[in-house]
This record gives C-alpha cells, sequence and structure tokens, in this order.
C-alpha cells in the first residue's frame, strides 16, 4: 500500500515538494538561529566584565584590571577623521558622476575602477596603507594614516549608495529648478541633494559601520596592540576596538577570551547604535517623501 | 565661471576611485619586481615550503595557496547551497511578513564584524567540534571555513534574491498554468531563468571568502601547511600577511617584501573573480520584456 503510494507519481511530486518545504524552512531557520547563538555566546562571556571601569581602564596584562579606554577613544577619533576625510570626497565624487558626467567614456571608466575597488579585499588596502600613507608620506603609524586607508577603503561604498540616491531624484525636479533660472550648481545644491539626503545618510552609516569594525587595514598600517594612553593630535600612535579585541582573543588564556567578549559587545552596541539611525533613516524617509 | 571650478573639483573627487587603483598596482608591483629579482618565478609557484621568517628561507606559495582554497571550498560548500535555498525560499515560499522579519536579521549577520566571527569560531565553533572530532586541532580550517561560510551566506541570500526577484512574474504563473508544484517551478522555471544573477553571486561571494582575513587569521592558524585535512592547522595567505604585519619586520628586507608577493597574488585573484562575476552577470542575463 505504501510503496503504492509513494509508486504514484502524483504523490511522489507533492512529497517531494513538502520535502522541499520542509529542508528550506529549516536552513533558513538555522542560519538565524547561528545569529542568536553567536550573540547568545558572546553575552554569556563577556557579560561579567562589562562595567564602567571596563570603559575607563586602560589595557593591562592582569584581566581583572585590564579596560578598553584607549580602544574606545582611538575608535572615536579614527571615526570622526574618516567621515571628514570620506564623506565630503564620496559625495562629491557621486554628485560628478551623476549629475555632470553620466554617460561618457571617462565616467564608465570611473565606475569599472570603483565596481572592482568595492572588490578588492580590505587587507589589501592595508598594504597600500602601509605602504603610501606610512611609509611614503612619512605619516608612520599614526592615526591619520589610519584615517586615510580606512577612508579609501569605504569610498566605494559611500560613492555608490549616493549614487543610487541621487538616481532616484526625479528628473522634474531639477528641471522644475532650471526653469526658474538656477545654475546647475545651484539646482545640485538646493533640490538634488536634500531629496536624496536619506539615501546618501543610510549609505555613510553602513560605510561608518564598516569602518568601525574592520581590523585587518589597521594592523597592517600598524595600529598598536598594547595602548596605555589616549591619542591627543592626528599624528599619534593609537589602537582601536577591533584590534584591542582581535588582541585579547589571540591570548592563550581564558580570561582574556572573555575580555575579547566584552569587547564585541561595546562593538555590537555601537554598530546596533549606527544601524538603528539607518533604519529609523530609512523609515523617515520613506514617510515623508511624496512624488 | 564658479560653476567651471566647482565642476572640476567635482571631477578630482571622481577621480580618486583611479588613483587608488594605480597605486594599489604600482605599490604592490613595485616591491613584488623587487621579490622576484631574488626569488624565481618557478620556486614561487611550485615550491612546496613556505619559510620566509625561518633558515634557510624557502618561497613556495603552495601551502599558503592550499590553505586558503580549504577555506574558499569549505565555506563555498556551505554557503552556496545553503543561500540558495534561503534565496528560494524568501522569493517563492515566505510571505511578505516573513520576508521583512529574515532579511533584516541576514543584514545584522552580514554587518557583524569579521574579527567576531574569529573570536566565535576559536572559543565556541572549535570546542563544541573537538568534542565530536577528537583528532581536530586547536586552530583548525574546519571552524575557521565553516564561519567564513556564515559570513559570506547572508551575502550569497541577498544577491541571490534579487536575482529570483527579477525573474518576472509570466514565466511562474506559465509553469503553475501546466500544474507544476512550487518546487518544480523553483528548480524548473526560476532557478534556470536568473542563473547569470546566481553564478555571479556565487562568485562574489567565494573572492570575499579568498580575500577574508581576521577569522582565518584568529582560528585556522600559522602554519603553511600543504594538506588536505581540515582538521588540521594551516594558514591563509591573507592570515600569513598579519602575521608578518604584527612583526618587527624591517622596511626593505626579503620579509617585508613577501607580503607585497603574496599581497599580488591576491589581488589579481579576487580582481579576476570579480570582473569575472560583473561579466557573467552582464553577458548571460536573459533579457525579458
Amino acid at each position: 500500500m505504501n510503496n503504492h503510494r509513494w509508486n504514484n507519481p502524483r504523490n511522489a511530486r507533492v512529497w517531494k515538494e513538502r520535502l522541499f518545504r520542509w529542508a528550506a524552512r529549516t536552513l533558513t531557520g538555522l542560519s538565524l538561529l547561528v545569529l542568536v547563538v553567536l550573540i547568545g555566546h558572546v553575552l554569556a562571556s563577556g557579560w561579567s566584565h562589562l562595567s564602567w571601569d571596563f570603559l575607563t581602564h586602560f589595557p593591562s596584562r592582569f584581566p581583572h584590571k585590564a579596560g578598553i579606554k584607549s580602544a574606545l577613544v582611538g575608535s572615536l577619533w579614527l571615526m570622526g577623521l574618516v567621515f571628514l576625510i570620506s564623506v565630503p570626497l564620496g559625495v562629491a565624487a557621486a554628485v560628478y558622476l551623476e549629475e555632470y558626467n553620466r554617460k561618457g567614456p571617462w565616467s564608465r571608466f570611473i565606475e569599472i575602477n570603483i565596481a572592482n575597488l568595492a572588490g578588492v579585499p580590505s587587507i589589501v588596502y592595508g598594504i597600500l596603507g602601509l605602504a603610501l600613507f606610512v611609509r611614503f608620506f612619512r605619516l608612520e603609524r599614526s592615526l591619520l594614516a589610519g584615517a586615510l586607508t580606512m577612508s579609501l577603503l569605504i569610498l566605494p561604498v559611500i560613492i555608490i549608495a549616493s549614487r543610487e540616491a541621487i538616481r532616484a531624484v526625479p528628473k522634474n525636479i531639477r528641471l522644475g529648478a532650471y526653469a526658474l533660472g538656477a545654475t546647475q550648481w545651484q539646482t545640485i545644491v538646493h533640490h538634488v541633494l536634500p531629496a536624496a539626503a536619506p539615501g546618501i545618510f543610510t549609505g555613510i552609516i553602513l560605510a561608518m559601520s564598516r569602518a568601525l569594525g574592520e581590523t585587518a587595514p589597521l594592523i597592517m598600517i600598524g595600529a598598536l596592540t598594547y595602548v596605555a594612553f589616549v591619542p591627543e593630535g592626528l599624528m599619534d600612535p593609537f589602537t582601536a576596538l577591533p584590534i584591542q579585541i582581535f588582541n585579547w582573543a589571540s591570548r592563550p588564556q581564558a580570561e582574556f577570551h572573555e575580555l575579547a567578549a566584552t569587547g564585541i559587545i561595546v562593538l555590537l552596541v555601537f554598530l546596533l547604535l549606527l544601524n538603528g539611525a539607518a533604519v529609523w533613516l530609512r523609515y523617515r524617509a520613506s514617510q515623508k517623501i511624496r512624488w | 565661471m564658479k560653476e567651471r571650478w566647482i565642476r572640476w573639483i567635482l571631477a578630482l573627487s571622481a577621480l580618486i576611485a583611479v588613483v587608488t587603483t594605480l597605486s594599489i598596482i604600482v605599490v604592490l608591483g613595485e616591491e613584488t619586481l623587487t621579490f622576484f629579482r631574488q626569488v624565481s618565478l618557478w620556486e614561487f609557484f611550485t615550491g612546496t615550503r613556505w619559510e620566509p621568517l625561518l633558515e634557510p628561507k624557502s618561497f613556495g606559495i603552495l601551502p599558503l595557496l592550499s590553505g586558503t582554497l580549504l577555506i574558499v571550498v569549505g565555506s563555498g560548500l556551505l554557503s552556496l547551497p545553503v543561500g540558495l535555498i534561503t534565496a528560494l525560499y524568501l522569493s517563492e515560499y515566505a510571505s511578505e511578513r516573513f520576508r521583512n522579519v529574515v532579511k533584516p536579521l541576514l543584514e545584522i549577520l552580514a554587518g557583524i564584524p569579521t574579527v567576531v566571527y574569529g573570536y566565535f569560531a576559536l572559543t565556541f565553533v572549535t570546542p563544541l567540534l573537538r568534542q565530536i572530532l577528537p583528532s581536530m586541532q586547536v586552530f583548525n580550517a574546519f571552524s575557521a571555513a565553516l564561519v567564513v561560510g556564515i559570513m559570506i551566506l547572508p551575502m550569497v541570500v541577498s544577491l541571490c534574491d534579487d536575482a529570483l526577484r527579477a525573474v518576472p512574474r509570466s514565466l511562474r504563473e506559465g509553469g503553475y498554468a501546466l500544474g507544476a508544484t512550487t518546487f518544480e517551478v523553483s528548480h524548473g522555471v526560476v532557478v534556470p531563468s536568473a542563473l547569470s544573477g546566481i553564478m555571479a553571486s556565487f562568485v562574489l561571494a567565494l573572492s570575499r571568502a579568498f580575500g577574508e582575513t581576521m577569522a582565518v587569521t584568529l582560528a585556522a592558524g600559522a602554519t603553511p601547511n600543504l594538506t588536505w585535512n581540515p582538521l588540521e592547522s594551516i594558514q591563509t595567505m591573507t592570515a600569513y600577511i598579519v602575521q608578518v604585519s604584527l612583526g618587527d619586520t624591517p622596511a626593505g628586507g626579503i620579509e617585508y617584501q613577501t607580503i607585497f608577493a603574496v599581497g599580488t597574488v591576491l589581488f589579481v585573484v579576487t580582481l579576476f573573480m570579480n570582473i569575472l562575476a560583473h561579466q557573467v552577470m552582464h553577458k548571460f542575463r536573459e533579457e525579458y520584456e
């Protein structure tokens, strides 16, 4: 009887369908489960060290005294500098490619360049930063060298996102401004960029969260793994959150692994705040803009 | 006049992309050429021992290449099928509400820094797997490949999902009108129609795995090891570069130049994969009107 059911071609097809649906649902669920396990594991290992002292103490050989102050300040410096360098450049490049030189062969060449740069492994940017900024321009292992390297890394992300946002602004808006006698630059500054702003900001935030978590390029340019001071200027050596996490995680002792987990909690909270801001911006934009 | 100045300033900003590409090529090329004046191409590409930091030095990149390939193949075996099936589930089966919950969660998975995945592999995945496979070493390719697979999974899902959703509805309805089940429509109509996009997403994801650094540095070890056994400690090209730059290697020495030689291989391979992916996407795209 059972045999008969399986041999019936119609039933076999239905079973295949059910089996696939079940397998697909399970796999989708499993990938989400991984996220839960990962965050659960980090919280369980790192929670006990999380305290105000952890945020305000310098790293130390003694796990119970160690804190993340220098890395936290270093990351904030780095984020600020990367923002100042990469946002104007990225948005300007996007404006040029979308508004001034949309179709030319030159524009196409730049476009291919940007697409390929987006796929270059981050460690290659680290090698570039090491040879170009640290050695050639003699910036040494400074905040500035780190910020410049990281800016090059996230520029393609900002340019691509800004271009998409600018392209989504309807042509009528531009034509309306021109009809009233505005120059091209006035049209861009007063009409196109404000309309594209939510999309541009979302792209910037995602790029900044990428920069916050990137580790390899900073190791390459020689961000120090042990820093017991706070950087005070552009030319000071520094460390950053992911470097400090890497440093703790690569030690053999279990206590340092717990510190790494605590560091990860701090890093993830920052990333969550950034991403929350991006979601909020996207939501607000969808509420506000009606064309 | 002002308009013209602005145009030039903007054009210069756009030029940064070209300058960056050129600088990468010049920087890598220069030191790599110096390197190959001392080490023959033959030794570099066929040598089976990578010991540039020990005497006598040997510069065969094969162990680093095999380590990297173990990670790429392992992570691909996990993430490509799972990613495609998840994307199929999201685009063909799941309700709009389910999609709206799952996609942001996958984005979170994609946004977690790679150093966190390395930590996860080292302190969770490996200890867990070692209870089942006692012969597994503390640093091993298996756990690293597993977490790299998890890491590139969201990318596969999101790119495949885009490709699947670009298939016009009418094709699916043609399938359903012939009495096909959802599975039959998926693998008989939707996947073949979206094949170029799916292939491109696979290539892009594998290229990510190829250049992935922190997870493999933390979890896969630092022993250049020409092996196909994923339970052993290995070293990838990226992990080697990190290892050298963590030490005090003076500029100008041959040890310093090795990171540029290895970096060049890394850059050329990933560039080739990216160009391939874009070609696949543009050349073999089925056009529907």
